[in-house]
């Protein structure tokens, strides 16, 4: 007979496996409720947090003013703006669940060591449905794990977690390695908030094909998804559609892996954008750019190479949020292509057949859809359609630049997971792993987190009271 | 932690300030972030008068999601806290001497202050004029050697930040701008953390207030000896009381107050920087910065041992101990720890004009 405290194995009601935001919430959570708590993060202590320690705010309904938020923004028009860039894909009931329990998670979230901050500059349009969080992503997650552990949670980390042994509809074991070793654990339930499988390049080539592996993943290295293709496999219920990411065009410098934000590239809008050939395959000026933000990684990704060249002039450096890499800079349009090892003659065509399909650009207007396009030139620029003739000429490479997969766990309103034949018992989903039970596609800035949120405090609660 | 990617403390904080810009998550910790994001690009003086407006709180740093091992490998605190003490030496009268100090400011400080102290315990041979100290060391030779050690420093301060508001480009200096900087100053309102708890310079976890409240007890104590000073010298030159003055007379009020803030403040202070991480700071002047925490405390402790046993056989020894570190202080100050108060003041003058 061994006593439970002293064993290892069963030392632990709930085990959460996953480091960021919804794993943070759940484990808080469940240790409120008086479970003895244990987070499994893959990651180092430096890299702790998945893309949480990327992440910048969350979407907040607000009947009134609340901390940071000025006016209100109500359900109906949170859903609206859900609505409109998913295209529908919504789960409306999960969907209107998360926005009516978001109010009440920035105060919890404040409860818990977050602390906010104004919308950033270059941010304005935010300042009303976003509340940012004071030093970003990644001072939110220090903060939740000052609070998990002061209420009493374990965490370890390097402690990738392989397998879930899923037995009829309980999950009996966890398996993980940690220290060179593998582990075993017997908890009473198991919450899962490991992310997506977004850093797997293998993963999404399978969905993608090889252009994939030209793909830069600008969160963590560590969201491979071992955890939910370990549960799949296993015959746990998936949602989502495996070749939807979220897939933004970023600095081609960017490093492989965790660029965050600051590879992002707001220029398009005031550019041309050509292929490796340089040709020109889309309309710049669609939209103003937040609205078509995520549409340009898909547009890269079928170009060559998965690259574009973004190409301005003098008159629109200073139009858009300055990035982490200098632009590319020549007096010629020549000297440029050469720079940036683009075919010189055609480049200087697309843009002298560009500049003559220009009109009158008095109506220019940078925040505004102005209407300035061009005639007769296809495909067309539809706003903001300025000549590129003042030198010096600027030039970014453009890549892919993957952030989080939609493909995940399908959960209920409780959180928690299923199989065909019903409910797994003591297994519990949150975050980007589940998101797709909500979002089919396309993505609302700052969602991610407000999911995140109120899933993990969800799932807590649901594991705390099932190990009671 | 690896080595800075430039070689140059300012090229590094320019390539560090082009990612911060691109981020902008800290921008509610400071000062330093809203004025760094009214840029695109950084001139030399821009980045000078970022370094000076950061008082090194290290919130970004434990915030940031590009710190080591990040290959961007971002170090705000400690580019910044090079980049500022390379503006003060650049910038200090004579130039030489502040270079020497920071560089090496314990054996500094120590030396003058033996020296000093010889000086004045040799000269208490000389003919005394007055009673308590002043049979000592009569008050003409002590005005003889205070009021010049007293203004070519403040002369020396003066040229070195009409050279620094060159280099940030300042404008005119209105009411409202020095509002603003003495207001802020008053408050360490850039230790507050933008959220009010403090920062994480000791614990590189939790927030505290520790370091700001040890560091206003420092000014306080500094200010209170300051008003001691003044206090005095009104009392000698225009009511004609000469010291000693009795325990309830504002000198002494003051001075007694002052130097007991002044010693708990430098104690704080010490424990603070001793339990900062050394990496987050201007690594090649961690030395000269505790030579200045231990002359300012000699300065205090020794004043107020001289109250505490003035009546002893123990006087001339203190008297001679606390004269030299005085006088030392003084004289170092263009050139040690203790000008960053001017420059920062300086800094923050010059943020209130960029916000105004």
């Amino acid at each position: 007979m061994t006593e439970p405290d002293t064993d290892p194995e069963t030392r632990y009601d709930i085990v959460v496996v996953g480091g960021g935001n919804a794993a943070l919430c759940a484990a808080m959570t469940a240790a409120e409720a008086g479970a003895r708590v244990l987070i499994l993060e893959a990651a180092p202590k430096a890299y702790r947090g998945g893309n949480s320690r990327h992440t910048r705010n969350f979407r907040c309904m607000h009947d009134g003013p609340l901390s940071v938020l000025v006016d209100r923004y109500d359900e109906a028009e949170y859903f609206d703006d859900l609505m409109r860039v998913t295209g529908g894909k919504t789960d409306e009931a999960l969907a209107r669940m998360v926005i009516r329990r978001s109010q009440a998670c920035l105060p919890w979230m404040e409860a818990h060591g977050v602390r906010f901050q104004p919308s950033l500059s270059g941010t304005l349009s935010l300042a009303r449905t976003n509340a940012f969080f004071m030093g970003g992503g990644k001072a939110l997650v220090n903060a939740y794990y000052r609070t998990a552990e002061a209420l009493g949670v374990d965490v370890l980390y390097e402690a990738p977690v392989t397998h879930l042994a899923l037995d009829g509809q309980r999950i009996t074991r966890v398996d993980y390695t940690h220290d060179g070793r593998a582990h075993s654990l017997r908890p009473r339930a198991v919450v899962v908030a490991s992310g997506g499988f977004q850093a797997d390049l293998d993963w999404l080539a399978e969905a993608w094909g090889p252009p994939a592996r030209n793909f830069l993943i600008r969160g963590t290295p560590y969201n491979r998804g071992t955890v939910l293709r370990d549960l799949l496999d296993q015959g746990l219920s998936q949602i989502g559609d495996p070749t939807q990411c979220h897939a933004v065009a970023i600095d081609g410098r960017a490093p492989k892996y965790d660029g965050g934000i600051v590879t992002r590239l707001d220029c398009v809008p005031f550019s041309i954008v050509v292929n490796k050939d340089g040709q020109r395959f889309h309309d710049e000026g669609e939209d103003v750019w937040p609205k078509r933000y995520a549409i340009w990684g898909r547009l890269i990704a079928a170009q060559p190479d998965q690259v574009g060249y973004v190409i301005i002039d003098s008159k629109a450096i200073e139009l858009f949020m300055p990035s982490v890499f200098p632009p590319v800079e020549a007096d010629t349009l020549e000297a440029l292509a050469r720079k940036m090892d683009l075919p010189a003659a055609q480049l200087v065509e697309t843009v002298t057949a560009f500049n003559a399909a220009c009109g009158d650009t008095s109506a220019f207007h940078p925040t505004e859809l102005d209407g300035v396009r061009t005639e007769g030139l296809t495909p067309p620029k539809t706003n903001w359609a300025r000549p590129i003739c003042e030198p010096p000429f600027y030039a970014y490479s453009l890549r892919t630049g993957v952030t989080f997969t939609y493909l995940g766990l399908h959960v209920d309103e409780t959180a928690r997971c299923s199989t065909a034949s019903g409910p797994v018992e003591n297994l519990w989903a949150a975050g980007e792993t589940m998101a797709g039970s909500i979002l089919g596609q396309g993505y609302l800035a700052g969602y991610g987190m407000t999911i995140g949120t109120v899933f993990g405090r969800i799932a807590g609660e649901e594991a705390a009271r099932h190990a009671r | 932690m690896p080595d800075n990617l430039y070689p140059s403390p300012i090229e590094e904080a320019r390539r560090q300030a082009q990612i911060c810009n691109a981020c902008r998550y800290c921008e509610g910790y400071c000062a330093v972030f809203p004025a760094m994001h009214m840029q695109r690009a950084f001139s030399d003086g821009d980045i000078t008068q970022l370094a000076n407006l950061c008082h090194n709180c290290q919130n970004c740093h434990d915030a940031c999601q590009y710190t080591a091992p990040h290959e961007f490998a971002l170090n705000l605190p400690a580019v910044l806290a090079e980049v500022r003490q390379d503006s003060w030496e650049e910038t200090a009268v004579p130039r030489a001497l502040g270079q020497a100090f920071h560089r090496s400011g314990t054996l500094i400080a120590g030396a003058t202050v033996l020296i000093m102290a010889l000086l004045f315990w040799l000269a208490r041979h000389l003919p005394g004029e007055g009673t308590g100290f002043y049979a000592i060391l009569g008050h003409g030779a002590m005005l003889a050697i205070f009021l010049p050690a007293t203004l070519l420093p403040c002369l020396a301060i003066a040229l070195g930040l009409r050279r620094y508001w060159r280099r940030v480009e300042g404008g005119p200096i209105r009411l409202a701008h020095l509002r603003a900087a003495f207001g802020s100053a008053a408050r360490m309102r850039n230790l507050a953390g933008g959220h009010g708890e403090g920062c994480t310079f000791e614990t590189g976890a939790g927030f505290t207030h520790h370091r700001r409240y040890m560091h206003q007890l420092v000014l306080i104590g500094f200010l209170l000896c300051f008003a001691a000073t003044v206090t005095g010298t009104i009392l000698h030159y225009i009511f004609a009381i000469p010291a000693p003055y009795p325990v309830f007379s504002l000198p002494k009020l003051f001075g007694v107050t002052g130097g007991i803030l002044l010693c708990l403040g430098c104690l704080g202070m010490l424990r603070a920087k001793l339990a900062g991480r050394a990496e987050l700071q201007a690594r090649a002047v961690r030395g000269g910065e505790f030579g200045f925490i231990a002359l300012l405390f000699t300065v205090s402790a020794s004043g107020l041992a001289l109250y505490a046993f003035g009546g002893t056989a123990a006087l001339e020894g203190l008297l001679a101990l606390h004269l030299g570190a005085v006088l030392s202080f003084f004289l170092l100050t263009p050139y040690s720890k203790m000008a960053h108060g001017f420059y920062r003041l300086a800094a923050l003058v010059r943020d209130a004009q960029r916000s105004a």
